[in-house]
């Protein structure tokens, strides 16, 4: 077993209740590990506190009790975020008034990189994610697609050693979808960090994932189920769901999975 | 191009019929009793024309133009600079913002033009008393707009920096500041008009120089052609400066998306 990058142990996150009320546990006691190049997904029903989650990891975010480590260090809240982890949002997260290159770049920029050696590495970035000759375009003027690419390359020219994704490709249409998960995992693949990536689609952590950990619903949310995806590496996102393996995963998996979905439902459809 | 002919056609309706109500003799009396008092109170467009004509021959108009010009934007550039500095203190600090909101709310209530007679005294009848009354107009346009775009900057995009590394210094220059000036370039119009507006109200409270001020003696001698002459030329050069700031809006905000190209690819 390799090291843990990231350890999050017994979490609880309880935010103060509206105007008033009973204050609200979004996370109750949840640990969590990511090894060291290992790329896991987190699935749970919708509203069940999956983005609070990685927002701890990433140091955004105070819990309530309970401790994050990165690589066997504290992260305490006076030092700020979490400095080894890029964070990939499932919001638009460019700077609109920045043109692609300098979107890129921002992190470089925020670091004292001089401008020519940062302008050098972004247009590299821009290459890899496939957005050779957008640098000059704004945000706006690129697709959704594209955009998701930007804020990929944006992320990962800090060259992280832990990626935290929350949904980053959600809003995406389903072909737009499947070929930025095999871009996300043939640049995952060069240099195998370790990733924690946040989903409420199934299909999606199973073929993208070494581990799969499945949550409850809200409220107290905490994980309830943690399932090896021991598929053969590389992979094709469109084509690994047709195989046997993957659906003998995914019924087992689902199957943990169903009750709390529908609790979810239950507690939305109460409210 | 048909839109402009019909433009015009208005300008030159409006222009005939004013001539025609008010040239002496021209159409029978219907409502003063003398031939020459519709002139003497409304103008008549040609003895405007021709005062307008002296006043570029003779180049008398240019220094006054000059003149307002210069108090428009000192007015506006002062204001402008106060108002983006305490609109981001203010966003940003919760406790000042607090306190200081009472105040705030009081003095935009203010009819703040009552304050000319103040600055007069406090300013002379030099250019500062017209500049600090374009401050006091500009401040608060700009002011709530600053808050505004720094109150609304979009959460992800502060924690994307966060996580970028950006530290505070960073995050108010390259989040809060473009956020800001994008709600403040689209009240730009509105902050010059109204430091035009401090400007010619100021000269013409009391003056020696300006086209208020060239407005305010035509009044006291009845020329009622020279302050039409006078309104005329501040707004053709309000029009100007309306356009100056459209190009300069359109250069400086490329980065935001306009109706006819969202989403090109």
């Amino acid at each position: 077993m390799s090291a843990v990058a990231l350890a999050l142990e017994e979490v609880t996150c309880r935010f103060a209740g509206r105007d008033g009320g009973a204050p609200y546990t979004a996370v109750a006691n949840t640990t969590l590990r990511v090894a060291e190049g290992e790329f896991v997904s987190v699935v749970g029903p919708t509203g069940c506190g999956k983005s609070t989650l990685l927002n701890v990891a990433a140091g955004l975010l105070e819990p309530s009790s309970g401790t994050v480590s990165v690589f066997g260090e504290k992260l305490l809240a006076s030092q700020g975020v979490n400095r080894r982890a890029g964070y990939m949002f499932q919001m638009d997260a460019l700077m609109p008034w920045r043109t692609g290159i300098d979107n890129v770049i921002a992190g470089l920029d925020f670091r004292g990189v001089p401008r020519a050696e940062a302008r050098q590495q972004g247009e590299a970035w821009l290459r890899r994610v496939g957005l050779a000759g957008f640098g000059d375009r704004y945000p706006h003027q690129m697709s959704g697609g594209m955009r998701k690419r930007l804020a990929l390359a944006q992320t990962l020219i800090l060259r992280p050693d832990i990626l935290l994704m929350d949904e980053p490709f959600s809003a995406l249409d389903v072909q737009t979808r499947q070929l930025m998960e095999n871009e996300l995992l043939a640049l995952w693949a060069e240099d195998r960090k370790s990733v924690l990536f946040i989903t409420h689609d199934l299909e999606e952590a199973i073929a993208l994932s070494d581990r799969v950990i499945v949550l409850s619903a809200g409220p107290a949310t905490r994980p309830i189920g943690d399932f090896r995806i021991d598929l053969p590496r590389p992979r094709d996102v469109s084509e690994i769901r047709m195989t046997p393996a993957f659906l003998a995963l995914h019924r087992e998996i689902w199957a943990a999975m169903k009750e709390e979905v529908l609790k979810a439902y239950q507690a939305q459809k109460a409210a | 191009m048909r839109l402009r002919a019909l433009q015009l056609l208005v300008l030159g309706v409006l222009v005939a019929l004013w001539h025609v109500f008010t040239a002496p003799g021209l159409i029978p009396n219907f409502y003063f009793e003398q031939d020459n008092r519709a002139a003497f109170f409304f103008g008549e467009p040609a003895q405007v024309f021709w005062v307008i004509v002296d006043w570029l021959a003779t180049g008398e108009i240019f220094r006054h133009l000059a003149f307002t010009l210069l108090e428009t934007v000192l007015g506006f550039a002062i204001g402008a600079v106060f108002g983006l500095g305490v609109g981001l203190w203010l966003a940003l600090s919760h406790t000042a913002s607090a306190v200081m909101e009472p105040y705030i709310k009081g003095f935009n209530s203010m009819p703040r033009v009552v304050l000319a007679p103040i600055f007069a005294v406090w300013f002379g009848l030099g250019i500062w008393s017209k500049v600090a009354l374009g401050v006091t107009l500009v401040f608060f346009v700009v002011f709530f707009n600053v808050y505004q775009g720094v109150r609304e900057v979009s959460p992800t995009l502060l924690a994307n920096a966060r996580m970028l590394g950006a530290s505070q210094r960073q995050l108010l220059r390259s989040i809060y500041l473009p956020s800001a000036m994008s709600w403040v370039f689209a009240s730009l119009h509105n902050a010059v008009g109204l430091a035009f507006v401090g400007a010619v109200v100021g000269e013409y409270l009391g003056s020696a120089q300006g086209v208020g001020y060239l407005i305010l003696q035509a009044e006291g001698t009845f020329d009622i052609n020279t302050v039409f002459a006078g309104i005329l030329v501040l707004t053709a050069f309000a029009l100007v400066l309306d356009g100056i700031v459209g190009v300069i809006e359109r250069r400086l905000m490329t980065w935001q998306p306009r109706a006819s190209e969202t989403e090109k690819v």
